[in-house]
């Protein structure tokens, strides 16, 4: 049993995609928490969509992917954040409308002749392909997002629980609902290269899921997110060498295996009052 | 003696061109309790909103002794946050908290006073979700206390409590009232208001201030509620009507 455990880690190519989903479970978890707090799961997932042109535009350029992925990124959070703001469209028409069209301009410069024969990697990721330079990236990408979350805690806690009342006590709504975007952007850029822009969305909102479920105060909602998406990533690539099949893919799956089963789990947090 | 809320012929609002809310002049002192009446979308919110300093203010002064606390309506707060009743009335404490400092000593034992002097010291660790809607109400009043404002901006704090609660919020308003503090109250109850010091009535302009005895009358509150007033004669009562949650 215990071989059956450590033998895919024996190989470095298999540590090394250990060591990205580990620095990447720091990142995405208590994002992840925070992204389904203020009901931005649905832009979580178009804005790892809206990165496409990005990276496309980069592959034909000859520009690092990483550059263009940030660059369709955080347009994408620009664009979703400006057409929200007019309260009678809101986020979703925002993330609709951006992120349609940003996709169909990556489409269509994807099917450009001159298109990277590479970019499906970038939509599914290549777990198993990452550099020592890819995991210092991811890192130091990964640092910041914690930072980013650690400084802002408090009045993201201010605006998400009570978004009236938060100038009151010190925190400006829109200031910190464009920088949770933000971030979520750079968690995409820190992911993309092991998970893909289509199933990092698993790890930053499945094991957050869970965790929420389980939780019952914010601080243990985030550790516990945490340790979710290190338990997804570390199970997801173990099944992935015993049963052959995609990293990635496997990952994501296992992230969406614990939230259903957290989902299942008797409930931990007390009944809402009427 | 220095009032606790100045406001000299204040117009203002979100629109660019358009005031919500215009030629609003008042005064209230330390210790007052004030009613503020009127219709919904009559400028309740948006006079507070200005007290904020989150309205843009196109004429007219206010004057202020510090940023004043704004306790909202309890169902605009989210249920489903996973915090305790504890954690909501710490969040008083943050504008005041370095974000890589806990919050000190001083203040949370702060906040167990201030749930205790809302009756409710046993449920800090109740999760806020959970609470009752009274319960709710008076843990916001006690995030306000510890503001430490001097001002106190309250958004129907009475509406739609339990019985206990609504008697334990009157009895905190008369203890605020006596150290001094300075209590606005948008109400849509005009019998409510009647029981306070002074009175505001607001359609988005002032229509009156004064005291009850004197502004409470079914001609000025016909003007602040239109439509939707029914005078009950007979008792001398006028009741707000249209009375609904945001």
């Amino acid at each position: 049993m215990l071989d059956w455990v450590t033998d895919p880690f024996a190989s470095p190519i298999v540590q090394r995609a250990l060591v990205e989903v580990l620095i990447l479970s720091v990142a995405c978890g208590p994002l992840g928490v925070w992204v389904l707090l203020y009901r931005d799961a649905y832009a979580a997932e178009s804005i790892s969509h809206g990165m496409l042109p990005g990276l496309v535009v980069a592959a034909l350029a000859g520009a690092p992917l990483l550059l263009g992925a940030a660059a369709g990124v955080l347009l994408a959070a620009a664009g979703i954040a400006l057409v929200a703001r007019d309260q009678r469209l809101g986020a979703d028409v925002g993330v609709a409308v951006c992120v349609s069209g940003l996709f169909g301009l990556g489409g269509m410069l994807a099917l450009s002749p001159d298109s990277p024969p590479r970019l499906q990697e970038l939509l599914f990721g290549d777990l198993l392909g990452v550099s020592a330079g890819d995991l210092a990236v991811a890192a130091a990408l990964a640092g910041f997002v914690v930072l980013a979350l650690a400084v802002g805690h408090r009045s993201l806690a201010l605006v998400g629980f009570d978004r009236a009342a938060s100038p009151s006590l010190g925190a400006r709504p829109l200031r910190w609902e464009l920088a949770l975007l933000a971030v979520l952007a750079l968690t995409t850029v820190a992911a993309v290269q092991g998970l893909g822009n289509l199933l990092l969305v698993a790890l930053v909102l499945a094991p957050a899921a869970a965790a929420l479920s389980l939780a019952r105060r914010l601080a243990a909602a985030l550790a516990l997110s945490v340790a979710l998406a290190a338990l997804a990533g570390s199970a997801g690539l173990m099944l992935s060498f015993h049963l052959h099949v995609a990293a990635g893919a496997s990952v994501a799956l296992c992230a969406v295996a614990l939230a259903l089963l957290a989902l299942l789990a008797p409930a931990r947090r007390p009944r809402l009052a009427a | 003696m220095t009032p606790g809320v100045v406001v000299r012929g204040l117009s203002g609002g979100y629109a660019p061109g358009r005031d919500a809310l215009r030629d609003v002049w008042f005064a209230a002192e330390p210790g007052q309790i004030v009613g503020v009446l009127g219709p919904n979308g009559g400028g309740k919110t948006t006079l507070f909103r200005a007290l904020l300093g989150e309205l843009p203010i196109r004429h007219g002064e206010l004057v202020l002794p510090g940023r004043p606390a704004y306790v909202p309506q309890t169902e605009r707060a989210r249920l489903d946050f996973p915090v305790s009743a504890f954690d909501v009335v710490l969040m008083g404490a943050y504008a005041r908290t370095p974000w890589f400092r806990r919050v000190a000593r001083g203040d949370r034992a702060a906040a167990h006073a201030a749930l205790e002097r809302v009756g409710l010291a046993g449920e800090a660790r109740a999760t806020f979700g959970a609470l009752s809607g009274g319960q709710r109400q008076r843990v916001l009043i006690a995030r306000a206390l510890l503001q430490q404002a001097q001002v106190l901006l309250l958004d129907e704090p009475l509406s739609g409590v339990d019985g206990v609660s609504a008697a334990r919020i009157a009895a905190l308003f008369a203890e605020l009232r006596n150290e001094g503090r300075t209590l606005l109250l948008a109400t849509h109850d005009v019998r409510q208001a009647s029981d306070w010091d002074r009175v505001l009535c607001l359609h988005n302009r002032q229509v009156d201030f004064g005291r009850p005895v004197a502004v409470l009358s079914p001609e000025t509150l016909r003007e602040t509620y239109g439509g939707e007033l029914i005078v009950l004669e007979g008792g001398g009562r006028a009741v707000g009507v249209g009375h609904h949650a945001h």
